[in-house]
């Protein structure tokens, strides 16, 4: 009891930080004169601040250090309640917004998954607009600071290789010894990535507030739009290229950017062996599946096929979710393709979810080493990922996390399938919740949203959302006995 | 010369065996008695027993009248220390250090005047892997030797049958080849000497050597003998020092292999190369070879430290096989029991590292020497100071030069540019000048030939 205690106690210190962020909508509100919505945040604000001071309070005689367990605990709890607290706002402002709706807004939000049950959102009052891109954006740094900080610490699913990843000899050097200077490091390359995607797409024709809300979306590749349309609703192939540009950004690992950007290079990126194969795997989808397309003709011609395919591959494929066509309409081929690549392509420590391209690098390398193992009895072959070694215990963590993954994917599927949805509706739903990718095909393609599911289906892809994007082990270890065993 | 060498181990002992022979005075000082006594029971030279970095011992060996410092001990650390204390604290004018560490080869600034005060390093390792990776691109060649920074090589090779000029006399050479100079330096007919004539046939079994700018070595080969297929496998046992450079050398460019016995070694070589497949097994383990295919490779080399080992499993490898084997063999007994026998190539290390060294002990200026046959023969470069006046043989046609008999003057490197020298080439100032000298006993006259006068200075 001790132990939970304990952390109640950090989370109420969390969310009175957390409360923090509604400034944010609050201004927007002010800005835009809109009294109701002020009023609305306002609240939420005092609720969530009074509810962190009071779990704070209340628990404070059972401070103390975090161990690894607490650690696991604080990330799940921090990782639902966040979107509790999140769907106040929501619930004020829509009336008619069910409560499992609102969670799988906020849920997708902070996961930065991107899928959404609201339709008319080009009708959506801007603060709550903002609200729910700055949700996108704040679940994207709590990702990267997840990943690159906090999850090395706890030693899950072969995590560690993101520590032994980094690229270069300066790995240690660079990125601060202690958690808080790395995560301080971490925000300040992704608030200033952010401030020039802003920049650009304003530059490259969208207004104050909808540069502000894609740029959000974009570095989170969560992928929620202010339209119904998503970027369809431009039709401007400059903003198309620009978000393109800056998903490709979000998808290297950030401590990369951080290198990159403390040793003012550009070789960093060249030696980081998982972004270079993310990218490099992304961008041959784009230009084969714009061929197919165009082979098939379901565009007129190349350049066109090649638009479209373009945008739409690396927006999935980064694991993102805008869309700025129907691609459900594609030929399958094309579609599954698409979510294919968003299964694997995205980096550790980037915004994107998934497998991760390091945990595809290690498979891929660990099916090459069983071979030259049958071939050669005697040979001696360590693992290497950019001229790294990848110890043994880690290629197993990264083979139980392979297996977890596809037994959640499958499970779910099975859950959605019980439920009655359709095959390609379910297993493409849950494939879009646990990689974080939002639109899926069928029902939930990107055509059309997620409010065509019962509550109880919504429920299952809210938890799809989060075992997903907090990498499996962290949320299902809560499940084992042995951890609340003292 | 008064020559002070440090360390007496392999580089350390056989250079001492050379220079000796070249009426220098010797000390060489080791921190192993037995060694040195072994040593001096073979060689006229004086031994100090001691650590080769102190001031005592440097002094108690003779440092202040030394002309010459080589350290060649294990330690990188001793030898640079030496140099260090021989520069600021005796004045020794060259300082030659063996120096192993890529890290301190890699920044040369360690080595000038403000810091470690070495004149000369040299890496052994780095040598023979370089010897030996010419030995694969050439699989024809017994040796190939660089001269002037790689423009310039001498190649040795046994006529075969089947080559064009096999059975010709040399003359032929230029009217079947007119666009690719080359000059026979040498010919060695049952381990005899033959000063090679225009009318010189040669003869099946016959070690050929000649000197040809780099890029011709390969079509001058191909009129000695049949070429084989060029190299696509390799194989190579024991992964010390000299395999894992070699390995790294090569793996681009080969399919390479490599046995090593040491596990822990494996795993350190396979997380540095990224192209070698690394097995870990025995180097004479029949089993292996075959489950391998050793015997399908086209050089098989087997560099361990053991001369025994290497001995057999260079013998395996052949039986098996494999195209040609090279063994590296510390023993010099050993040397000339195998070489030309089932093995191909015995490289005897000493002998092919002394080389960089002799260079330095030279009179004359030399800028590098390499010793052939076993040290037997050798072939120099020479730059030719002076003038008419005070040289006697700068600006002198090379039939004027009074060259001793079984010296060649084989190439001249004039601005960068090699040009093999005929009857009427004239030597200019600066111009380095390879010589071949068949005999040893010859050396002196030919270095003395290069002397400047007095005069000139």
């Amino acid at each position: 009891m001790g132990r939970t205690l304990t952390v109640i106690h950090a989370l109420g210190l969390l969310l009175v930080m957390f409360s923090l962020t509604y400034l944010f909508p609050v201004v927007t509100a002010l800005i835009y004169d809109d009294s109701t919505l002020l009023l609305d945040f306002l609240l939420a604000m005092l609720w969530t601040a009074a509810a962190g001071c009071m779990m704070w309070l209340l628990t404070r005689r059972y401070k103390g250090e975090l161990s690894i367990r607490h650690g696991y605990l604080l990330v799940v709890t921090m990782w639902t309640a966040m979107p509790l607290f999140a769907t106040f706002p929501l619930l004020l402002a829509i009336p008619d917004l069910s409560f499992t709706d609102a969670y799988f807004e906020s849920m997708s939000a902070m996961t930065t998954t991107g899928a959404t049950v609201l339709t008319g959102l080009d009708n959506l009052p801007p603060a709550l607009n903002i609200w729910r891109h700055e949700l996108q954006w704040l679940g994207g740094l709590g990702v990267i600071v997840l990943a690159v900080a906090v999850l090395p610490l706890l030693g899950i699913g072969g995590r560690q290789l993101f520590k032994a990843e980094m690229p270069g000899p300066m790995k240690d050097a660079a990125l601060a010894p202690r958690i808080a200077d790395t995560a301080r490091n971490l925000w300040v390359v992704y608030v200033v990535i952010t401030l020039a995607c802003i920049i650009t797409l304003k530059w490259a024709g969208m207004g104050w507030l909808d540069a502000i809300c894609h740029a959000f979306s974009t570095m989170g590749l969560g992928g929620f739009s202010t339209h119904d349309a998503s970027i369809g609703y431009f039709n401007s192939p400059l903003i198309e290229f620009v978000m393109i540009v800056f998903m490709l950004f979000a998808v290297i690992n950030f401590a990369t950017h951080f290198l990159a950007w403390h040793g003012k290079s550009l070789v960093v990126y060249y030696r980081d062996a998982e972004g270079r194969a993310a990218v490099g795997l992304i961008v041959a989808s784009c230009f084969g599946i714009a061929l197919f397309l165009w082979w098939n003709d379901v565009y007129p011609d190349f350049l066109t096929a090649l638009r479209y395919a373009s945008f739409n591959t690396v927006s999935i494929g980064a694991s993102s979710g805008f869309s700025s066509t129907d691609y459900g309409q594609w030929p399958i081929f094309a579609s599954l393709w698409i979510l294919f690549v968003g299964c694997i392509a995205a980096s550790s420590g980037s915004t994107g979810g998934g497998i991760k391209m390091i945990r595809t690098l290690v498979l891929i390398k660990q099916a090459g080493r069983e071979f030259l193992k049958l071939l050669h009895p005697t040979a001696i072959n360590p693992m290497k990922i950019g001229g790294h070694v990848i110890a043994n215990n880690i290629v197993f963590a990264v083979l139980g996390f392979i297996f977890l993954y596809f037994m959640t994917i499958a499970s779910l599927t099975f859950v959605l399938l019980i439920s009655g949805l359709d095959f390609i509706t379910s297993f493409s739903a849950v494939i879009a919740c646990v990689n974080n990718f939002g639109p899926g095909l069928g029902m939930v393609g990107p055509a059309s949203n997620y409010a065509g599911l019962t509550d109880f289906q919504t429920w299952v892809c809210s938890f799809g959302m989060l075992v997903g994007r907090l990498e499996i082990f962290t949320v299902l270890i809560l499940f084992t006995p042995a951890f609340w065993k003292r | 010369m008064k020559i002070l060498i440090l360390g007496a181990g392999q580089v350390g002992s056989s250079v001492a065996e050379s220079l000796v022979g070249e009426a220098n005075d010797i000390t060489i000082v080791d921190s192993d008695g037995d060694k040195l006594r072994l040593l001096q029971d073979r060689l006229d030279l004086r031994t100090v027993i001691g650590n080769a970095a102190h001031p005592s011992t440097l002094e108690q060996a003779g440092i202040k009248d030394a002309d010459m410092l080589l350290a060649v001990t294990q330690s990188d650390e001793v030898n640079l220390v030496a140099c260090k204390l021989a520069a600021s604290l005796y004045n020794t004018p060259t300082r030659i250090a063996r120096i192993r560490a890529v890290d301190y080869l890699n920044r040369e600034e360690i080595f000038n005047q403000d810091n470690f005060c070495v004149d000369f390093s040299i890496c052994p390792e780095q040598i023979l892997t370089e010897h030996i990776v010419k030995l694969i691109e050439f699989p024809e060649a017994l040796q190939v030797q660089m001269f002037s920074q790689g423009k310039a090589s001498l190649a040795a090779v046994r006529a075969y049958r089947g080559g064009p000029l096999v059975g010709q006399p040399l003359s032929f050479l230029r009217t079947d080849m007119p666009h690719v100079e080359t000059r026979v330096a040498a010919i060695f007919r049952q381990d005899r000497p033959i000063v090679p004539e225009g009318d010189t046939v040669i003869e099946d079994g016959d070690e050929v050597f000649f000197i040809a700018a780099s890029e011709n070595i390969r079509s001058v080969l191909k009129e000695l003998r049949r070429m084989d297929k060029p190299v696509k496998r390799v194989a190579i046992v024991g992964g010390g020092n000299i395999g894992f450079r070699l390995a790294q050398a090569i793996e681009k460019d080969y399919q390479v292999k490599l046995i090593e016995y040491n596990k822990k070694t494996c795993l350190r070589l396979a997380e540095k190369l990224s192209n070698t497949l690394v097995l870990n097994g025995d180097g004479t383990d029949e089993k292996l070879m075959q489950q391998e295919h050793i015997g399908e490779v086209d050089v098989f080399c087997a560099l361990t430290n053991d001369d025994e080992n290497n001995i057999m499993s260079a013998l395996l490898a052949k039986q098996a096989g494999a195209r040609k084997v090279i063994a590296l063999i510390n023993r010099g007994a050993y040397v000339d029991l195998l070489q030309g026998g089932k093995i191909d190539i015995a490289l005897s290390p000493a002998q092919i590292t002394i080389g960089s060294l002799l260079a330095y002990a030279r009179q004359g200026d030399v800028a590098a020497v390499h010793s052939l046959r076993r040290g037997a023969a050798e072939a120099l470069e020479v730059i030719a100071h002076g003038d008419r006046d005070s040289s006697q043989v700068v600006g002198r046609r090379i039939e004027e030069i009074k060259l001793p008999k079984g010296a060649t003057i084989g190439a001249v490197v004039r601005n960068h540019a090699v040009i093999i020298v005929h009857h009427d080439t004239v030597i200019e100032e600066e111009d380095h000048v390879i010589v071949f000298v068949v005999d040893k006993k010859i050396l002196k006259k030919v270095e003395k030939l290069f002397q400047v006068s007095l005069g000139f200075f």
